[in-house]
């Protein structure tokens, strides 16, 4: 019928209106879709809306920011810095010689006040600085199946410089992070009795059941040319051994604590504490810093009172900005429609973004 | 059919019709047949000939897909590495598997193999559709001679080089054939080439007479020929061939061919030999691919790209230098520095004896790893929503047409962005602004004039006056009882006058006169009329539509052309003897046909009576020098009343008879048919001369006015898009006089402008022209000093207030777009408000286009519905096409298809601006999105020391771009509206957003990579900050690499997520859904595949369950990070809302105030200033 067009004209009905009127229409067919008549919200950024949001946030964010600024600092932390002075003052030129000779003498006494009563468990931590053990080899230099099972033994293709012996006998546990095992050890006592530090349930539940076996023993570890960190007991198994499996859980970020374990009962304020510490990890070679660290925690965790602060800052600067809208509504009311305010008179770099 | 058309005629009518439709053509380039390009042997009614089988021609298979079967994984997989961000991930997928990758290689593929088979699929689904439609048309049925010297059905794709086809009404030509006889006495037929150039006339064609006596089935077991012809090619206008019978040759020019996509009208039955099949047929060689367009953002887009490209190369070499640095230091001197990594025994991408090599490798490896600076979606994305897109065009209710039945059609998706910032519209004018359906309004018959309607134009004029429009004009009212007139308004026909209508012509006392006006138009014409055989209603099948328009008339006053044969035109008029109806036969001697330089038709016709007349219609320009000195005795009035008519925006034309007498004719006779059988090359010159003796001393009759109508709509349609910034061009083929007064009509020009007319219509041109000034120095001249005129007068006007129309005719524009002066004509031009180009051709259409692209740089869109806009529409950067009445070639060339002119509107307003909205918003906020995410490994990574180690588990990653924030992004790119569509239009200086581009500016695209890098900080910063070294839980446990991945991930999840709700206008269930969705999707990801077991989660096994989730650590920083990654946006954005608005903001307000009533009416005067600003700003930057 088209073809039809202008041209072919009549006074009468068409050729083809019999054919016209059973053609199905190509009328679209109504739908809120696809007529894009969804019903819905279309929110404007009016001043009351921008006002109630600053003033919103700030309500909700400097409650949020008190009560976690109250919690850290309720939070009784000590931290001791040990790695220069544990070493004798006639290896202070040459801090390496002094951790890396086997003779010397690595045991140190330091002793601490407690400056406030810390309710136990009283959490043992050790932190280092300057200590990537989020660099990519570092990370990838583990085997998980080995780890994880017996079977997966010889499954240290990854794991290389650490995975075999001399001659080819696999390293349980292989790779860098293992054989680079925290190696320091803290003795705590006070008032000459010694204080007990569990090392129980330090670790995550998942690593100990699921990922570390309890059939997998230690083998050939530390046996070869060079000694990396601790050493492990080839009798105990690998699920149970809670050092290592924290220490293989790699920390994001070059400064990080590991919990070395926790004390169980409640220290009292002024306490002198004395730690024997046999400062055996070598981190003179990359200067990085080693702190003993005894900490309680809140509901928040430790003590930090960066997101407290935080809180408050982004709080009180909401609030800034929901009196300064006021204000400036209050100042420079904006009629609506002067066309003075319209973007296309002003400079056209005013439309911009 | 009547039984006329089997009628065999003893005359050899060749003789009888015109002298343009056939001559024994030799072409120059028959000498050339059988040489290069032109060596096609066709054995006729022989294909398994041995020397055809030899030559193994194509079959007539036809295939249209881009794909094939076998094609299809190579070929869409070499398209889709054609995009530089495809090819760095297959790349990157590649080297994944080399130990330098960062993550693991499956899950980099993954996301990869996602996107790729996705679109892949898209292409897949469209060339399916595209096949099936190949199948359909290859199993068309045809009537092929061959089996048992019988014609009988087969396949169109069976048809061989060679073939007798019989085609019958109706039906469409299978292949290119060659013309050998038909049911028609001398082997004529008619075809219609609707689907080739859009023309709706039928076309005459005509087999060589040697072979025309073939009209049976028998004649065909003794016929052999060859046929030599050009080889395959793209002309449809021209064919040269020869036809070897009989031992004779005899030439085959274009009037012979019938083409592949043309069907036969008229004719009951064609035979003919095919020639070209498939592939080599003209229609297929012309199938060339449209040129494939890119919008303006799409290519803006590839820029920011290549910048995060840099970026990303830049941040690899930053990293690679330090990595270097650090790594050279880890081994000096024999001693070991970060002991741990064993630098004295390593690979090689760590060993620090080898610092530059291991930094190249690493640099390797960033480039991996910051890949996600680069979102591999994206394209899919855009590819998606843009689809979605289209199908809201195609199933927008307020673009269909009720009365044609059509909805509009995006042909392309690619540009729908595009129609949110066209600058400059170039519009056809007949068909486009007008229906191109002829009204026969007025008429002057012996210097009277009749006709009561009133014209679109003077309506138009009547309302800029101030005046009421008179709805009925006196005396139209006392017919609507009458009973021709009752209800029933026929098409083509508006003429309403009571003293000539109903018959009541025969008591004028000028009846004579009258009868001979209309006998004119009933019997000089080409057209074919049509019986329907239910309704006995005749219709007409015209040349053009005008003429139809003539007939109708003719019809309606009571001079019914009945039937046309070759020879005779048999009328129904009335006997004003005694006053019955009856049928009177005309035996037409001669046509003197129609064209661009005659500008006049003529016939010769013996009447009844057997008197010899010569009736004659043309334009005035010609016609009134042509009368005879009895013959003017009404000159003066009908001159007056032609003037009236093109005022009021009319076509017209002027009639005029004459009567021969016997003896004149019989030496004209001779003279003309010599001329016209003469094989000389100026045969035509010589045979229009011929006519041109006999078409004098004519006597006047009168005159007719045919309306062009206005579309519905369209003065308000362009007024709206004025309003919108948009600027207006008419390109028409019209006089500059009905030009100018259709652009009254649809308010292109009004009152107070001020009109710049270039034009070479002056005497001293034309008489240097008639000295035969080839150079046309003198016309060049005066076209430049017009346009410095021009220039000088919209100068020294400073009011700025005033707005000027510029009209140029094709002549002076055919000077204007030269080398030397086109500049200085598009600097006038684009300070007029309105350009109205007349009498351009096609190919000038076409020229003005690339040049207004070119010389502006501004969007153009051009508009049309024929076959001759056809290079305008390929040309401008989006084309129109309106699929009304004139074939399909427009709109088969277009990128959208609308059915009326004032669908432009809403196609620009609302869907253009949506789109354009949506596209630039969607692009932003990916980059934002990716930029916020990769900027985070960034910093983790200055926190490795740059050893390579991505901050997330590699899953994490991997389902960044595909599931976690992918479908957010979609949403908002196919609903989001910044207001809605009622307030689109009548807002129009909204479209102003898209015009000045200012959503995706540079600043605007900058700011938003800028708000993506503070995210990153603020994410990355506050978490390490407030959970690194001391416990995070009341259980005393510290944060490792997989609680900071965890918390960071879940930040950039939340925040994105939230930034993308925070930037929408509308939101809609889906995207609640979507983006609360994605949210919701993460943390149930993370929970599923945490309970994986441990050697497919790796670092993410149990990390929710156990160890984030009940720690309020946790949550309370993803608070606060989330709030502080939002907070820039936000701010910026109230601020902006408040003091510097943007003009959707402003739309927003008043909605949300209800004032929207007020102060509406000022805005659009101030837009259109400011766009008169705006382009003189341009001038001056250019």
């Amino acid at each position: 019928m088209s073809s039809r067009g202008a041209a072919s004209s009549s006074g009468g009905p068409q050729l083809g209106t019999s054919e016209s009127s059973t053609r199905i229409s190509k009328k679209p067919k109504y739908s809120r879709f696809t007529q894009q008549e969804l019903p819905a919200c279309k929110p404007i950024l009016t001043p009351g809306w921008v006002i109630a949001t600053f003033i919103a946030v700030g309500i909700i964010f400097i409650p949020i920011g008190l009560a976690s600024l109250f919690a850290s600092q309720r939070v009784v932390e000590i931290v001791h810095r040990y790695d220069e002075e544990c070493v004798p003052p006639i290896f202070s030129g040459n801090q390496l010689a002094y951790i890396q000779s086997s003779i010397t003498n690595k045991t140190c006494t330091k002793n601490f006040t407690v400056p406030k009563r810390m309710k136990g468990p009283v959490y043992v931590y050790y932190q280092l600085d300057n200590f990537y053990q989020n660099h990519r080899r570092y990370v990838k230099s583990r085997s998980d199946k080995q780890l994880r099972s017996k079977a997966g033994e010889l499954d240290t293709s990854t794991c290389k410089p650490e995975a075999t012996t001399g001659n080819n006998s696999p390293i349980v546990p292989c790779g860098l992070i293992a054989w680079s095992l925290f190696n320091d050890t803290y003795g705590f006592s006070m008032k000459n009795k010694v204080l007990n530090v569990s090392k129980k349930n330090i670790a995550w539940k998942s690593d100990q059941e699921h990922k570390f076996g309890s059939d997998v023993y230690p083998k050939n570890f530390q046996s070869g040319g060079l000694i990396g960190g601790a050493k492990l007991n080839a009798s105990i198994p690998l699920s149970e051994q809670e050092d290592l499996i924290v220490w293989m859980r790699t920390a994001a970020l070059p400064t990080f604590r590991k919990l070395y374990g926790k004390i169980e009962t409640d220290l009292e304020a002024n306490d002198e504490i004395t730690v024997v510490i046999q400062n055996n990890y070598n981190t003179y070679s990359f200067g990085g810093r080693k702190r003993l660290v005894l900490s309680t925690t809140s509901w928040i965790g430790g003590k930090n009172d960066f997101l407290g602060i935080a809180y408050l800052t982004v709080g009180g600067f909401c609030m800034f900005l929901a009196i300064g809208f006021i204000l400036l509504y209050v100042i420079k009311p904006r009629p609506l429609g002067d066309p003075a305010f319209l973007s296309w008179n002003r400079n056209p770099s005013g439309i911009m973004n | 059919m009547p039984e006329g058309s089997r009628q065999r005629m003893r005359i050899n009518f060749r003789k009888l019709y015109s002298f343009i439709c056939f001559r024994p053509i030799y072409e120059p380039g028959h000498a050339q047949i059988g040489q290069k390009g032109y060596s096609r042997v066709v054995y006729c009614n022989d294909p398994d000939h041995l020397e055809a089988v030899k030559l193994n021609y194509r079959g007539n298979y036809v295939s249209t897909t881009k794909y094939s079967a076998a094609n299809f994984i190579p070929k869409s997989l070499f398209e889709q590495f054609r995009r530089v961000a495809n090819i760095y991930f297959l790349v990157v997928a590649c080297v994944s598997f080399s130990p330098l990758a960062p993550y693991s290689s499956l899950s980099i593929l993954a996301p990869l193999i996602v996107v790729i088979g996705a679109t892949m699929a898209k292409e897949g689904v469209e060339d399916w559709r595209r096949r099936k439609q190949d199948i359909e048309a290859n199993n068309r049925k045809v009537k092929v001679y061959g089996c048992n010297n019988t014609f009988c059905e087969t396949n169109w794709k069976k048809v061989r080089v060679g073939d007798i086809v019989k085609v019958c009404k109706d039906e469409y030509f299978p292949a290119d054939l060659v013309l050998l006889s038909s049911s028609h006495e001398g082997g004529v037929c008619y075809v219609e080439t609707m689907n080739l150039d859009g023309e709706t006339n039928l076309k005459l064609k005509h087999a060589l007479d040697v072979t025309s006596h073939l009209h049976d089935e028998k004649f065909f077991e003794e016929f052999r020929a060859v046929i030599k012809c050009e080889d395959p090619n793209e002309k449809l206008y021209s064919f040269i061939g020869t036809l070897s019978y009989d031992g004779k040759e005899y030439p085959l020019s274009i009037q012979q061919l019938l083409l592949r996509g043309s069907k036969l009208k008229n004719t009951e039955y064609v035979f003919g030999c095919a020639i070209f099949t498939g592939h080599d047929t003209k229609v297929m060689q012309n199938a060339t691919h449209p040129p494939s367009k890119r919008s303006k953002i799409e290519k803006k887009m590839d820029k920011i790209i290549y910048l995060l490209f840099s970026t990303l190369v830049l941040i690899a070499f930053v990293g690679s230098l330090f990595f270097g640095i650090e790594t050279k230091k880890d081994f000096s001197d024999g001693k070991l520095r970060r002991w741990y990594l064993r630098p004295d025994d390593t690979t090689v991408f760590y060993d620090p004896k080898r610092p530059s090599l291991s930094a190249f490798f690493h640099f390797l490896t960033a480039l991996m790893l910051y890949g996600y600076l680069i979102p591999i979606s994206l394209y899919i994305s855009i590819e998606i929503v843009k689809v979605l897109q289209s199908i809201f065009i195609n199933q927008d209710q307020h673009m269909y047409d009720e009365e044609t039945d059509k909805p509009a059609r995006a042909r392309t998706s690619n540009l729908n962005e595009e129609l949110g910032q066209v600058d400059i519209i170039l519009s056809d004018k007949t068909g486009t602004l007008t229906c191109n359906s002829m009204e026969f309004v007025k008429c002057s018959i012996a210097g009277t004039a009749y006709g009561r309607g009133m014209t679109e134009v003077e309506r138009a004029v009547t309302r800029r006056r101030g005046d009421a429009v008179p709805e009925s004009v006196d005396g139209v009212q006392g017919l609507e009882g009458d009973a021709v007139d009752s209800g029933k308004s026929v098409r083509g026909f508006n003429f309403r006058d009571e003293r000539i209508m109903n018959g009541q012509w025969v008591k004028r006392c000028d009846s004579k006169i009258i009868q001979k006006f209309f006998q004119v138009l009933a019997i000089c014409h080409t057209a074919i009329p049509e019986e329907n055989e239910q309704s006995g209603e005749i219709m007409y099948e015209a040349e053009s539509p005008d003429e139809a328009a003539f007939l109708i008339a003719a019809k309606e006053i009571g001079f019914k052309c009945k039937r046309v044969t070759q020879t005779s035109i048999s009328l129904c008029e009335l006997d004003t003897e005694n006053g019955k109806m009856e049928d009177r036969d005309y035996e037409r001697l001669q046509v003197l046909e129609f064209n661009t330089s005659r500008k006049r038709m003529s016939v010769i016709v013996r009447n009844k009576e057997k008197k010899l007349l010569l009736l004659s219609k043309g334009a005035d320009s010609v016609m009134f020098g042509r009368l005879s000195k009895d013959g003017r005795s009404f000159e003066s009035q009908t001159k007056d009343h032609i003037k009236k008519y093109a005022e009021a925006g009319l076509r017209i034309m002027v009639i005029a008879y004459r009567e021969l007498d016997e003896e004149e004719y019989k030496s004209w006779e001779k003279e003309f048919s010599k001329a016209k059988t003469s094989v000389t090359a100026e045969r035509d010159e010589l045979a229009e001369k011929v006519a041109d003796k006999i078409e004098r001393n004519l006597t006047l009759l009168g005159a007719t006015a045919v309306e062009d109508k206005l579309q519905k709509g369209v003065p308000e349609c362009i007024d709206t898009l004025a309003q919108a910034g948009i600027g207006l061009w008419v390109l028409t083929g019209d006089k500059m006089e009905t030009a100018i007064n259709i652009g009254y009509a649809c308010s292109l020009l009004r009152e107070d402008m001020k009109q710049i007319v270039i034009t070479l219509d002056s005497p001293d041109i034309a008489a240097s022209e008639n000295q035969g000034d080839r150079e046309a120095k003198a016309s060049l001249e005066s076209i430049r000093k017009q346009i410095g005129e021009g220039m000088s007068q919209i100068n020294s006007t400073k009011e700025s207030d005033i707005m000027y129309g510029l009209i140029i005719d094709g002549k002076s524009l055919e000077f204007s777009l030269k080398k030397d002066i086109d500049k200085s004509f598009f600097e006038l031009a684009t300070k007029c408000n309105t350009v109205i180009c007349c009498r351009s051709s096609p190919k000038q259409k076409a020229l003005v286009t690339r040049l207004v692209k070119r010389e502006t740089g501004n969007t153009t869109l051009a508009i049309g519905d024929g076959a001759n806009d056809v290079g305008m529409l390929q040309e401008a950067d989006i084309g129109v096409g309106i699929s009304g009445v004139e074939g399909m070639q427009a709109v088969m060339a277009s990128d959208f298809a609308i059915a009326q002119f004032r669908f432009l509107e809403r196609l620009l307003l609302v869907h253009g601006h949506w789109c354009y909205r949506r596209i630039a918003m969607m692009i932003c906020y990916f980059f934002y999105k990716n930029i916020a995410f990769g900027f985070t490994l960034f910093w983790f990574e200055a926190h490795a020391s740059f050893s390579g180690q991505p901050a997330y588990n590699d899953w994490y990653m991997s389902f960044y771009n595909v599931f976690f924030t992918s479908l957010p992004v979609i949403a908002l790119g196919v609903f989001d509206q910044d207001v809605s569509a009622p307030l689109c239009v009548k807002y129009p200086f909204l479209y102003l957003e898209g015009v000045e581009n200012i959503l995706f500016s540079w600043p605007r695209i900058l700011g938003w990579m800028f708000n993506g890098f503070l995210t990153s900080i603020i994410i990355f910063s506050l978490t390490t900050k407030s959970m690194i070294k001391q416990a995070f839980r009341r259980d005393g446990q510290v944060v490792d690499y997989e609680v900071l991945g965890v918390t960071m991930y879940t930040c950039v999840v939340w925040a994105v997520n939230c930034q993308m709700a925070i930037s929408i206008n509308y939101f809609t269930w889906i995207h609640h859904f979507f983006i609360w969705g994605s949210i919701a999707f993460w943390y149930k990801f993370l929970v599923i595949y945490g309970y994986l077991p441990p050697e497919m989660s790796t670092t993410a096994y149990r990390a929710f369950v156990e160890e984030c989730a009940p720690s309020v650590l946790y949550w309370l920083v993803t608070l606060l990070v989330v709030i502080c990654t939002l907070l820039p946006y936000f701010s910026f954005r109230a601020f902006q809302t408040r003091f510097y608005p943007m003009y959707h903001d402003r739309i927003q307000r008043k909605q949300y105030e209800g004032l929207e009533a007020e102060n509406s009416d000022e805005l659009p005067r101030q837009v259109r200033k400011k766009r008169h600003l705006r382009k003189t700003l341009m001038q001056r930057n250019s």
